[in-house]
């Protein structure tokens, strides 16, 4: 029997302003697996992930996580739990008024009472495993996009989390700096042992790394599969998002009075 | 129906003012909670007084000659009618001591690191760094608000002291050195006036409530800020405005606590 899944998500419903954001949400995220969660914009992904992370409560259903439910955790549970958590924000979020060095030290500094040369020798690994332990004096101001992203991502398993959570890491890259973070994605996750997930909506280059793929749309899971079952599939919305065709399922015009009367035209 | 809208809208209004100060007072209430991290680890206290007080210094200086300058030639003026220029020392000292070091030094640090430090964490949020620190089981509070609050409670009275100073030396200047009251009497006047229990002690007490305010006021802002552009432009207006009126409206409280005409 495989080992039970880090990641469960049961009946997750999630209501703002009231609002259905989140509908009866199933998922696992089974360990050393890479699981993308992909739909359009708005369609609560990145709500998803706030579940997961423990931000948000939900109003029924629940995050398990490593066997424990997230929103049922004392605020020292959740923060233990976080520290085997790591989490790739869309523009990186680096500390502005650090260096790259202070900000791949920043979760050791405050979390463990390791001497500062270990530091300096755990930083420089994690620099050097995504390629940037040159610019390790810089400030975040003087990187490009992808490379920021990519402190970033030291800066994400600079503790070697179990699970690893990244939002959007391919928006706004350039094509070399999206195929080096993918690789990376996949490179870190298997080195490490972990768990990840990725919320995008970037088909192509999300497919050549993930194991597994759910599609969301307004607030529920409307397909899943390996990425070979869903190149395969004759879904209409799979097939829509898939090949980026402006109509379908998925409407062209966001809902509007008549055109006609609009336009004051009367019939 | 315009009338019970207006109402309404007052009520809404009174209700938000209300919610705030209950929200800000428990931030205050957790920025204290969460303070012994700092204290641990003092040099984050300390790199945020290099930018909140040090950086303030040349303003603080600047201001306090001038205002010093100011109140020796005002001074001289007034007190020339009645025969009584040699109590311009007096005159100087106190004024700055009690009054003018403290709230005009709380102005000026408001206006120059209040509004640094609302714009910086307003951005920090816009840029998620504040939800990358809570989601890294780093307490934000503890992290970055706390350290921030000390060093400004520390550096207000210091600030307020070189303001005082640095304003008698103008005062000095302009009356001794330009106009030529006598020296001695500058000097030796203002010594036996100046109490150091009324007049210094009260002056730093009214500086370290000043600090407190203002910086909690700036801090408050900061966090609360929409996370946008305009979020952060109107928290850091708010910070100025808001931190400079109650500056000037407790100054009038606290004088009237300490010296109602004894």
């Amino acid at each position: 029997m495989s080992p039970p899944a880090l990641v469960e998500i049961r009946d997750l419903n999630f209501t703002y302003d009231k609002r259905p954001v989140l509908q009866g949400i199933n998922m696992t995220f089974p360990r050393g697996k890479l699981v993308a969660i992909m739909g359009l914009s708005g369609c609560g992904k990145t709500t998803l992930l706030r579940h997961i992370g423990g931000a948000l409560k939900p109003n029924r259903g629940y995050v398990r996580m490593d066997g424990q439910v997230m929103h049922e955790l004392s605020p020292a549970g959740l923060y233990a739990m976080r520290r085997k958590m790591g989490m790739l924000f869309q523009f990186g979020a680096l500390f502005t008024d650090m260096s790259v060095y202070d900000n791949v030290a920043f979760q050791m500094r405050e979390h463990t009472d390791l001497p500062e040369d270990i530091i300096r020798s755990l930083v420089v690994m994690k620099l050097n495993a995504v390629g940037l332990r040159g610019a390790q004096n810089m400030m975040p101001s003087e990187l490009s996009g992808g490379m920021a992203r990519r402190v970033a991502l030291a800066r994400t398993v600079a503790l070697d989390p179990m699970l690893i959570m990244y939002d959007e890491p391919f928006a706004g890259l350039d094509p070399i700096s999206l195929s080096v973070i993918g690789d990376l994605i996949r490179r870190l996750n298997d080195a490490l042992g972990a768990t990840s997930i990725i919320v995008t909506h970037d088909i192509q280059e999300s497919l050549k790394i993930v194991d597994y793929v759910y599609f969301m749309a307004n607030g529920v899971i409307v397909a899943e599969g390996t990425p070979d079952e869903l190149r395969a599939s004759d879904t209409d919305f799979v097939r829509q998002f898939m090949h980026g065709e402006m109509d379908g399922p998925v409407p062209f015009h966001y809902p509007g009075a008549d055109y006609r009367l609009d336009l004051n035209l009367r019939a | 129906m315009t009338v019970i809208n207006t109402i309404r809208g007052i009520g809404h209004r009174i209700i938000n003012a209300v919610w705030r100060i209950g929200v800000a007072a428990r931030f205050f209430f957790l920025t204290l909670l969460y303070s012994g991290n700092s204290f641990r680890r003092f040099h984050l206290i300390i790199k945020e007084l290099f930018s909140s007080g040090v950086m303030s210094l040349i303003i603080i200086i600047v201001a306090g000659l001038f205002v010093g300058m100011v109140l020796g030639l005002q001074g001289y003026e007034t007190l020339k009618r009645y025969g009584s220029e040699s109590a311009l020392g007096v005159m100087v000292a106190l004024g700055l001591v009690r009054e003018l070091g403290p709230v005009m030094a709380a102005l000026l640090f408001a206006s120059r690191a209040g509004s640094a430090m609302t714009a910086e964490i307003g951005l920090m949020k816009a840029t998620e760094q504040i939800s990358a620190m809570e989601m890294m089981a780093v307490n934000p509070i503890a992290r970055i608000v706390a350290p921030r609050f000390w060093a400004g409670v520390i550096s207000m009275p210091l600030l307020a002291a070189l303001f005082s100073a640095v304003g008698i030396f103008g005062g000095y200047l302009v009356g001794v050195v330009q106009i030529g009251v006598d020296e001695g009497s500058f000097w030796s006047q203002m010594q036996a006036a100046v109490d150091f229990r009324e007049d210094i002690l009260n002056g730093v007490i009214k500086s370290l409530v000043f600090g407190t305010v203002v910086t909690l006021i700036a801090l408050f802002e900061g966090f609360d800020a929409p996370p946008t552009a305009e979020g952060v432009s109107g928290a850091t207006t708010r910070t100025v405005v808001t931190s400079s009126l109650a500056i000037l409206m407790l100054d009038f409280v606290l004088t009237a606590i300490m010296f109602r005409g004894a």
